[in-house]
């Protein structure tokens, strides 16, 4: 029997900055995976794929990733996918960092 | 140290137009990402977890005060102010952006330093004993050789679209701190019966998923054949190297699977023919290289100052016990700068200390700075006279950690925090086991041990070879890690065993503290080091302190 399918964002890195982007349900990429749009069908996902593939001038490397539906939007199901939403856990740099500066600028 | 000529510089230069074209042509759309990406990983440019990556090649691990400045610069100004020395005698940049990456490889250029060869299927950037041209226990400076084999390996046309990548190391003293036996191909400087000095070559070493030791090919090269003979081996490599399966690709299953009796046959073969081609030019810019590594002229005059702050000074002393080693000329030493402070990223070094080490550099330690491969700074000569005002300005640098060769020495790669290929975090691992062990105030009683974490199975960490190594996976979407012992990465080297099942994010420092808590209680005496202990008793005692349940079990 076929897996069931789980939901899935469409995830790459930027061409010039190198950071994650996710792409959302209007078309446009977001660096906040809360943003993302959550794909629940799976030749959807593919076709949303293919999207993201088709912009080269943009994102580099697109895959799926799985998440899931969390209260602010979708959420990482796997440890890799929870670090590349956060940066790393050393120093407070990567989209911590962009979180840290919105807050103190508050 | 060696001064690029025109050659280089026109060489270089040329390379970095070519990469700013190619950065703007991937920009303004002319390039895929697929035409692009081989073209920027020739030049060091990776893309990673949160950004791009540039690692900068060291070239067997030596600086001089101006090329650490401009690390520093690139630090400050393209970077987070930070800079990480890796394993491989390289630094990488975590956060550069595309459209800076030429202006950095043009700084890099104006200090005669590059990223080319950084990556991709070629001959990497040689490794070198990082006491190279300082240690007592020298026949000579490898560094001359490992600048011929960069040379000779940068954009040599034969090597650039290897099976797989290619390392390769050099050292010239007894013991091994160049970790020889677990690279590709490793060059030795040795003396025969005769006095004459000669290379003895090893090859088939390496780490990743199939570890294996190296084995000695041949003996004795003689002087003048080292070029020719290292370009038969990786040529026999090249042909006969498989292709169809990238773990199986490295020369050490190419030596598994053919036998060493069969390299060795062939690279004779290839030998005959290719010796007669270099018509002795190598060894015209051999003796030119050479010339750029004549050792500085040593002071001379009293140690009276180290003596008295050594009786007086505790912290100093407790320094000086741990991050000095032993230099050729009199009054001198090496003194090992550790970037290891508890709690820190292992190697890495803000852009401020990198300044205050050249400087460092620059007035008292002759203008030499190396990078070793357990990702420390090392001052290679320096007048022990001047060690008591050094320290001092380590300390005020915060660079005056007195921990080398102690447990929270540790090396450590990027893991899952930077790396695409990680399965799992290592940096995180070696921040809590120094902490932990500094909070004990153990770790000078426990002495002599080394940790190596990897993030992945290519074990950039060096986790086979070290005494206590720690392998990070992902184990269904959680991390887990696996713990081998008895690992060696001297001139005894070998691969360490696994002690049995992972542990949990949570639980890998608590098991790590009860291997250590196992070694005080079997050693035999405070001189017995852990690694001496392990050989001498064995897996079982540690095993049963992990494992105290399924011991029950089986009993």
């Amino acid at each position: 029997m076929a897996r069931a399918f789980t939901p899935k964002v469409v995830t790459a890195n930027d061409l010039l900055e190198g950071d994650v982007i996710y792409l959302t349900t209007a078309g446009n990429w977001t660096r906040d995976l809360r943003d993302a749009e959550l794909i629940t069908d799976e030749a959807e996902a593919q076709l949303r794929l293919l999207d993201a593939q088709s912009q080269p001038q943009i994102a580099v490397g697109a895959y799926l990733a799985d998440a899931k539906a969390g209260e602010q939007g979708p959420e990482p199901t796997h440890f890799r996918e929870d670090f590349r939403r956060t940066g790393p856990s050393n120093y407070a740099h990567g989209k911590q960092e962009a979180k840290l500066e919105a807050t103190a600028d508050v | 140290m060696y001064k690029y000529n025109d050659f280089d510089s026109a060489f270089l230069a040329e390379r970095n137009r070519q990469f700013r074209t190619q950065v703007e042509r991937r920009i303004d759309g002319a390039l895929t990402e697929d035409e692009f990406k081989p073209l920027r990983l020739m030049n060091g440019l990776y893309l990673q977890l949160h950004a791009y990556m540039l690692r900068v090649a060291i070239p067997y691990g030596t600086l001089n005060p101006d090329q650490m400045r401009a690390l520093a610069l690139l630090a400050a100004k393209w970077d987070k102010g930070y800079g990480h020395f890796t394993t491989r005698q390289n630094i990488q940049y975590n956060w550069p952006k595309l459209k800076d990456v030429p202006d950095m490889l043009d700084a890099l250029a104006e200090v005669n330093l590059h990223a080319i060869q950084t990556s991709g299927n070629t001959i990497r950037n040689v490794t070198a004993d990082h006491f190279a041209g300082a240690a007592a226990d020298e026949i000579e400076d490898p560094r001359p050789i490992a600048e011929l084999i960069r040379q000779w390996s940068t954009d040599h046309p034969e090597f650039q679209f290897m099976g797989r990548k290619f390392k390769i190391a050099v050292s010239g003293a007894s013991n091994d701190r160049a970790v020889l036996k677990a690279h590709d191909l490793a060059v030795k400087i040795v003396k025969n019966d005769d006095g004459e000095i000669g290379y003895q070559v090893l090859v088939g070493g390496g780490l990743g998923r199939t570890p294996m030791i190296g084995k000695v090919l041949n003996e004795f090269v003689a002087a003048d054949d080292l070029l020719p003979y290292i370009e038969s081996v990786i040529s026999v490599w090249n042909q006969l190297g498989r292709r169809d399966n990238k773990y199986k690709a490295r020369i050490k299953i190419t030596v598994h699977e053919l036998g060493l009796e069969k390299i060795r046959e062939l690279t004779e073969e290839r030998f005959a023919q290719v010796r007669t081609t270099f018509g002795g030019a190598d060894q015209a810019l051999f003796q030119d290289i050479k010339r750029h590594f004549a050792a500085p002229e040593f002071r001379t005059g009293g140690t009276e100052a180290f003596d008295a702050a050594y009786d007086s000074d505790p912290v100093f002393r407790a320094w000086a016990d741990t991050n000095l080693a032993a230099h050729k000329a009199p009054g001198h030493a090496i003194a090992t700068i550790s970037i290891k402070k508890h709690g820190a990223t292992p190697g890495d070094a803000t852009a401020d200390q990198m300044r205050a080490m050249a400087d460092i550099a620059e007035e008292f330690a002759y203008g030499e700075l190396r990078i070793s491969h357990e990702q420390n700074v090392i001052l290679p000569h320096v007048h022990k006279n001047d060690l008591p005002a050094i320290h001092a300005r380590l300390k005020a640098a915060d660079l005056a950690t007195a921990n080398i060769g102690l447990i929270s020495d540790i090396i450590a790669c990027p893991g899952m925090d930077y790396c695409a290929l990680a399965t799992a975090r290592s940096i995180p691992v070696a921040q809590e086991i120094a902490t932990r062990f500094e909070d004990l105030k153990m770790e000078h009683d426990i002495g002599h041990l080394q940790i190596k974490i990897s993030g992945c199975i290519n074990a950039c960490g060096h986790h086979h070879v070290g005494h206590i190594g720690i392998l990070g996976l992902d184990r269904a979407g959680v991390e887990n890690y696996q713990i081998t012992l008895g690992g060696d990465a001297t001139e005894t080297a070998a691969i360490g065993t696994r002690t049995g099942p992972g542990f949990a994010y949570d639980e890998i420092v608590p098991a790590v503290e009860r291997i250590v808590e196992t070694y005080l209680e079997q050693r035999e005496s405070a001189e017995e080091e852990f690694l001496q202990t392990y050989r001498r008793v064995g897996m079982e005692p540690f095993k049963a302190a992990l494992y105290p349940a399924a011991e029950k079990k089986v009993a």
